[in-house]
């Protein structure tokens, strides 16, 4: 396996008042994937972006990017990584072009209106050059900033909330965009809420909480290993107990005896097979439904639980 | 290895002129109308009135004075307003996690800021001419002192734009610090022409070496030795350059 693109180890961060947003992070992000950080509002999300992006003074830790130590030799590596923030942040009187030429120019770029364009016309920007960024929708201003981002070339991208407070349709452009850009190589660390963004995706995903890595995993590893389907089947009478043709199943009554619920299986649909099992076992042991309605879990089910769990424990 | 990104230093510097000249009216014009008022009432009509102070026309002896008021305050004001700014608005992140150091943001801010008082300093002097006649003695001197005043106050004003956390604490020292000082440092009359003890109370305004050296520049005359004005700026620069150095070395009010 190559090197990983990005390595953290250790990474802490205590803000003055004492509040620790990260508390020994370690990860590593692999070149060309797209990589999704989950958690939720004040989990350590941007401070782990900016502490790699150089918005953030780290207090202890180490990160590697490209192989380059980001406290010695920042410079080399800051010139191979992006960042769309959160915010829309941009020089409101400025024309797009002058934005984006500007930001190509502060990573020591030369100017080149070629790859400008390319960039304008890719983000559907072009026929906007020449306008003021205030006059702008938030859609195009996001666009800006990702334009603003991706004018130096970057290998490595950040995009902390890409799609907050853009519509459907947007979103689902700029989804993509961002798998344009995967295709040309560039490695992606997204921050999201949309977890169906993450879904939709992400080749990898880590869940984070209380500035803490919970988990990283492959999406489809993680969904199969801690994703279920839930069978719930309507019977046609009342069972007192269950039948022992369907004992062996992760079954159990409800609803005073009306209802049969199967949870189990994995979130690959692993469970469907069992649950068709099952209903042959039902009908060869005499016992009739009117109804059955299978679900398998979302990244949404299993990001909950796993918060959850963790804030119960 | 320590090296120099001149790309990024000029994109900076480009940006930073280019909202000058968006701003033409605050930024120029209206610096260059207050000066040509005072060069009216104090130059023209009270100073043709005045008798020659150390053998310069009054309305020559204000000059460097007048250059002086207007060379602080707008150097200090462009600097802070410039790092503010994108503090203000956020936008700082760019330059945060782009491969820039301090020397280029420096370049970048401080050399537009510096180029912009320059700009007006030269506007000044000719617009001076259309109402007093005055020679400078010792010009290519009066040009680098000129810059090194710009400069080390261009310092000044990035660090105050550091500093600041509202608008109204970046208008607080040019407003009520540097303006006042500059007036009372000598501006309109010689500080060695106050009755004693406000003549040795009045150094005590480093405003006033700085008017004075840069008086010397332009008549040959001076209330303090050239060489104090000169050493008491170079300190200044100095002193400035390393607060910013610490700044950026601890990331205070930068990188939290």
């Amino acid at each position: 396996m190559s090197e990983p693109i990005l390595s953290i180890r250790g990474l802490t961060k205590t803000y003055k008042g004492g509040t620790r947003a990260l508390d020994g992070v370690d990860l590593s992000i692999n070149r060309g994937e797209i990589f999704a950080l989950l958690g939720p509002n004040g989990a350590g999300k941007t401070t782990l972006i900016g502490a790699v992006c150089g918005l953030v003074r780290p207090t202890s830790g180490t990160m590697t990017a490209f192989g380059h130590d980001l406290s010695r030799d920042w410079r080399r590596a800051r010139a191979r990584i992006g960042l769309v923030p959160q915010e829309l942040a941009t020089d409101m009187f400025e024309t797009v072009w002058r934005a984006v030429a500007y930001s190509q120019g502060l990573f020591g770029k030369p100017y080149d209106p070629a790859r400008l364009g390319e960039i304008l016309k890719s983000l559907s920007l072009w026929d906007k050059k020449d306008a003021q960024i205030r006059a702008l929708s938030g859609g195009m201003k996001r666009r800006v900033l990702i334009a603003k981002a991706l004018a130096h070339d970057p290998e490595l991208l950040f995009l902390d909330e890409p799609t907050a407070g853009v519509d459907v349709e947007l979103r689902k452009d700029m989804w993509q965009q961002i798998a344009a850009l995967k295709e040309r190589g560039v490695t992606i660390i997204l921050t999201t809420h949309y977890i169906e963004e993450a879904e939709e995706m992400a080749d990898r995903v880590g869940i984070i909480q209380g500035g803490r890595i919970l988990m990283v995993d492959e999406k489809r590893a993680m969904m199969e290993r801690l994703g279920t389907t839930e069978a719930v089947i309507d019977l046609a009478a009342p069972l007192a107990a269950l039948p022992p043709e369907i004992a062996a199943f992760p079954v159990e009554l409800a609803d005073g005896g009306t209802r049969l619920i199967y949870r189990g299986g994995n979130g690959e649909g692993g469970g469907r097979a069992d649950v068709a099992q099952l209903a042959q076992a039902l009908t060869r042991a005499g016992v009739a439904f009117t109804s059955l309605d299978i679900h398998d879990s979302s990244l949404e089910d299993i990001f909950v639980g796993l918060l959850g769990g963790k804030e119960a424990a | 290895m320590m090296t120099f990104n001149w790309r990024s230093a000029f994109a900076i510097y480009r940006r930073e002129m280019s909202r000058a000249f968006r701003t033409a009216f605050q930024s120029i014009l209206s610096p260059v109308l207050t000066t040509s008022l005072y060069f009216v009432v104090f130059g023209t009509v009270i100073g043709a009135r005045m008798e020659p102070i150390g053998g310069v026309p009054y309305g020559a002896f204000i000059i460097p004075g007048l250059l002086m008021l207007t060379l602080l305050g707008e150097t200090t004001s462009n600097a802070s307003f410039g790092i503010y700014m994108p503090r203000f608005t956020g936008t700082i992140y760019e330059l945060l996690s782009a491969p820039v150091g301090v020397a280029e943001t420096l370049t970048g801010f401080v050399g537009a800021a510096m180029t912009k008082g320059l700009i007006l300093a030269a506007i000044i002097l000719t617009t001076a001419t259309f109402f007093v006649d005055y020679e400078i003695r010792y010009p290519v001197f009066a040009a680098l002192y000129i810059m090194l005043v710009a400069s080390s106050f261009a310092l000044f004003g990035f660090i105050l734009g550091i500093w600041a956390d509202s608008f109204e604490k970046l208008g607080i020292i040019p407003l009520l610090i540097l303006t006042p000082l500059t007036f009372l440092g000598g501006t309109f009359y010689s500080i060695r022409d106050l009755p004693a003890p406000w003549d040795d109370i009045a150094l005590a305004n480093p405003i006033a070496f700085l008017v004075s050296g840069l008086r010397y520049s332009f008549y040959g005359v001076a209330d303090v030795p050239i060489a104090v004005s000169l050493g008491l700026t170079l300190g200044f620069l100095v002193a400035c350059v390393a607060v910013i150095a610490i700044i950026f070395r601890t990331g205070w009010r930068l990188r939290e």
